[in-house]
C-alpha cells in the first residue's frame, strides 16, 4: 500500500485508472437507471416514485463513504505524515458533497408524495443536512490552509472529528422517531424486493466506480497544481 | 378535496436532479483535473 503512497507510482496508475472508472461507472449507471425507470414495476406503497430509490440510496451511502474516506485518509496522514494521504482526504470532498446534496435533494422530492411534506426536522434528515455543512465546511478549511501555508494537520484533524457525524446518520432510524424508513439492507439481509434489488446494486456500483474515478481526477489536479506550484516557486528562487 | 400529485414528475425531476448533478460533477473535476497538468506541464517547460 505504501508503495503507491509514492507520488509517480501513484499518477502512472491513476493516468489509467481514471477514465476507465469513470467511463465504467457511467455505462453502469446509465444501464441501472434505464432498468430503473423502464423495467421495474410501480410499488404498491409508494408507487412511480420507488424509481428514485436508484438515484437516493446510492447518493446516501457515497455521500456517506465519502466523509469516510476522508477520515482514514486523515487518520493515515496524521500517524504517517504522508502528503499524498490530505490530498486523497480533499479528493474526496467534492465527490461527496455533490452526492449528500443530490441524496438531500432527491429525498426532499421523494418525501412530498409519499411523506406529504419536503422536509422534517428529525434525526436522519438533519444529521444528513449537517454532513453537507461539514463537507462545505471541510473544503473552505483545506483551501484555506493551503493557501495561508498552515499545516495540513488542522483539515486532517477535522477530518476525523467530523466522522462522529457517520453512525448517528447511520442509527438516527433506530434511535429517534422518524418519517424516515428503518434501514432496508443490514449486513446480509435485505427488506427490499429482488425485483429492485438488482438495478440497486447496479446502481451503486456504477456510482462508486463514478465516485472513485472523480477522486483520483480531483488528486491528480491538485497533485498537479502543487507540483507546478513548487516547479514556479524553484524557478524564481534560481533566478534571484 | 385531496391534492392530486402527477409522481412521473418527482421522479423526473429526481433523476434530473441525480443525473444532471453527476454529470455536471464528471465534467467539472475532469475539465479542472487537465488544466492543473497542463499547467504543470508549461510550467516544466519553462
Amino acid at each position: 500500500m505504501h508503495g503507491f503512497a509514492n507520488p509517480k507510482r501513484f499518477l502512472a496508475l491513476a493516468s489509467w485508472l481514471t477514465p476507465l472508472l469513470l467511463a465504467g461507472g457511467l455505462v453502469l449507471t446509465a444501464a441501472a437507471l434505464f432498468w430503473g425507470f423502464t423495467q421495474v414495476p410501480p410499488d404498491r406503497l409508494m408507487g412511480e416514485t420507488v424509481r428514485i430509490l436508484f438515484i437516493h440510496v446510492p447518493t446516501a451511502w457515497l455521500g456517506m463513504g465519502g466523509w469516510t474516506a476522508i477520515a482514514v485518509s486523515s487518520l493515515v496522514f496524521l500517524v504517517w505524515r504522508h502528503p499524498l494521504a490530505a490530498i486523497a482526504a480533499r479528493g474526496a470532498a467534492m465527490p461527496g458533497l455533490v452526492f449528500a446534496l443530490i441524496c438531500l435533494a432527491t429525498g426532499s422530492i421523494w418525501g412530498r408524495p409519499t411523506w406529504g411534506t419536503w422536509w422534517v426536522w428529525d434525526g436522519r434528515l438533519t444529521s444528513m443536512l449537517v454532513l453537507a455543512f461539514l463537507y462545505i465546511a471541510y473544503i473552505a478549511l483545506a483551501q484555506a490552509a493551503e493557501r495561508e501555508g498552515v499545516s495540513a494537520r488542522i483539515p486532517a484533524i477535522f477530518g476525523l472529528l467530523g466522522a462522529i457525524n457517520i453512525p448517528i446518520i447511520n442509527r438516527s432510524v433506530v434511535w429517534w422517531n422518524s418519517l424516515h424508513q428503518p434501514p432496508s439492507i443490514t449486513m446480509g439481509k435485505s427488506a427490499i424486493d429482488d425485483i429492485f434489488l438488482g438495478p440497486l446494486l447496479v446502481a451503486v456500483i456504477g456510482f462508486s466506480l463514478i465516485f472513485g474515478g472523480v477522486v483520483l481526477a480531483r488528486m491528480r489536479a491538485l497533485l498537479a497544481d502543487i507540483q507546478a506550484e513548487a516547479r514556479l516557486r524553484r524557478r524564481a528562487m534560481e533566478a534571484d | 378535496m385531496r391534492e392530486a400529485l402527477d409522481q412521473w414528475l418527482f421522479v423526473y425531476a429526481a433523476y434530473t436532479i441525480g443525473v444532471g448533478g453527476t454529470l455536471l460533477m464528471i465534467a467539472w473535476s475532469w475539465i479542472a483535473m487537465k488544466r492543473a497538468e497542463t499547467r504543470r506541464e508549461k510550467a516544466r517547460k519553462r
